[in-house]
């Protein structure tokens, strides 16, 4: 039997949010509120874990400085530490890998035009490791393996929202022929609107993320035409991460040609620190 | 021809794209630098002493002395690594954002808990510059 995806999960990567896990805050009365909003998302997963997650997100100056600048870097190896941001390592557990369906990808997006960076080497910042408090909390281990796809939303141009959703497309055929039965998840992380420099930082769009999500659900092949500009104008200069929401919605069958998923989950919040908070779960519907 | 950047018009944004990248490469690698604890500690020792280490300009090197964000940014800093700075000073990173606006950490965080600052009126530069 061979690997599949059963749903795409999407999800804000705020650093305050992984903070106040790890610091005890979340009954406070300004995390409350968000806590609560993500409560139905750890019982969907609960009674929906995943064996692997594919999971999208930027690394924010920590594993890849301006040294190098990948902008799509999928790790291969079969484990990794999180990262030193400058206020020391989240006290998280180390993330555990699947080198044989990074393997798996690597040789199968790489010829389908994809020519991502492999790396063997690399820990894991805020990006990786919130999304994983998001929807397990603080376990002694995590409880699924993770195949980290690391995209550069940092240094302009980044990809296009197009280019994520082709990927989106090539990763679920990738991942439809691994000859191991797996159920795999795509998360795609970062956003919702937010600028954290200058002085337009604090920029929240509700309409933007509101009428985003709608679209994502819906029209995401309308969506993936929308120009990076408009994320940066629109959205805040952090904003921008949303494209890689469109990797994991790629991943669902509808856009194949099977049927529509299914929604089990919608959240939006705001604020977490300077940020507006999305969640959402797609339930694929394979054909 | 000269690269299409419609993202210049956009107020109080200055998008890192790789021109900016070019001119402040070294000061966003002695930023990365703050990840190490041995070099925050140096740093914080003998600010200047450190700074002579590296190749990044006397404004960049005035900047980073000053704690002047947005002037950083300017000068080719991204904020995820100048963020590395303030996190050696023991700021949050709401007090990093807000240092870069019109308000205090407090007033910041007020403003986003009332909703954030709004996209209208913040688009386009034209709207700033109308209304001073």
């Amino acid at each position: 039997m061979n690997a599949r995806i059963s749903a795409a999960l999407f999800m804000s990567h705020v650093p305050a949010i992984g903070v106040a896990v790890d610091l005890a805050r979340t009954d406070e009365p300004y995390w409350q509120p968000l806590f609560d909003g993500i409560r139905p998302a750890r019982e969907w997963i609960a009674d929906n874990p995943p064996d692997v997650v594919v999971l999208v997100y930027n690394d924010h100056g920590n594993a890849f400085s301006l040294r190098m600048i990948p902008t799509f870097a999928l790790g291969m190896a079969p484990s990794y530490e999180p990262a030193d941001e400058g206020w020391g390592p989240r006290p998280v557990p180390t993330v555990d890998g699947h080198p044989a369906l990074s393997a798996h990808l690597a040789q199968s997006l790489i010829p389908a035009g994809f020519d991502l960076t492999l790396v063997n080497e690399m820990t894991v910042d805020h990006g990786l490791t919130v999304p994983l408090t998001m929807m397990f909390d603080q376990p002694a281990a995590w409880p699924c393996r993770v195949v980290p796809l690391a995209v550069n939303v940092v240094q302009h141009p980044a990809p296009s929202g197009r280019r994520c959703l082709e990927l989106g497309k090539a990763i679920r055929a990738a991942v439809d022929s691994f000859d191991e039965d797996l159920t795999v998840q795509v998360w795609g992380t970062g956003g919702m609107s937010h600028q954290l420099q200058g002085p337009r930082a604090g920029l929240i769009n509700r309409e933007f993320d509101h009428d985003f999500l709608e679209r994502l659900v819906a029209d995401p092949e309308g969506l993936a035409d929308v120009p990076n500009v408009d994320y940066l104008r629109e959205a805040g200069s952090e904003g921008v991460e949303l494209v890689m929401w469109l990797i994991a919605r790629g991943a669902l069958a509808d856009l194949g040609g099977g049927p529509p998923p299914r929604e089990a989950h919608r959240l939006y919040h705001v604020p977490a620190s300077n940020t507006a908070v999305g969640q959402l779960i797609l339930e694929n519907s394979p054909a | 021809m000269a690269i299409e950047k419609p993202y210049l018009d956009i107020p109080g944004t200055i998008v890192f794209d790789a021109d900016q990248a070019r001119l402040g490469y070294a000061l966003n690698q002695f930023a990365m630098s703050l990840m190490h604890a041995e070099n925050r500690e140096r740093f914080l020792a003998d600010e200047g002493a450190y700074l002579a280490e590296w190749d990044i300009t006397d404004d960049q090197r005035q900047a980073v002395l000053d704690r002047d964000f947005n002037r950083l940014l300017e000068l080719g800093g991204n904020v995820y690594f100048l963020a590395k700075i303030g996190a050696t000073d023991g700021l949050s990173y709401v007090q990093i954002v807000a240092s870069m606006t019109e308000n205090d950490a407090d007033g910041h965080a007020a403003m986003m808990v009332a909703g954030g600052r709004p996209v209208d009126g913040n688009r386009y530069l034209h709207e700033w510059e109308d209304r001073s």
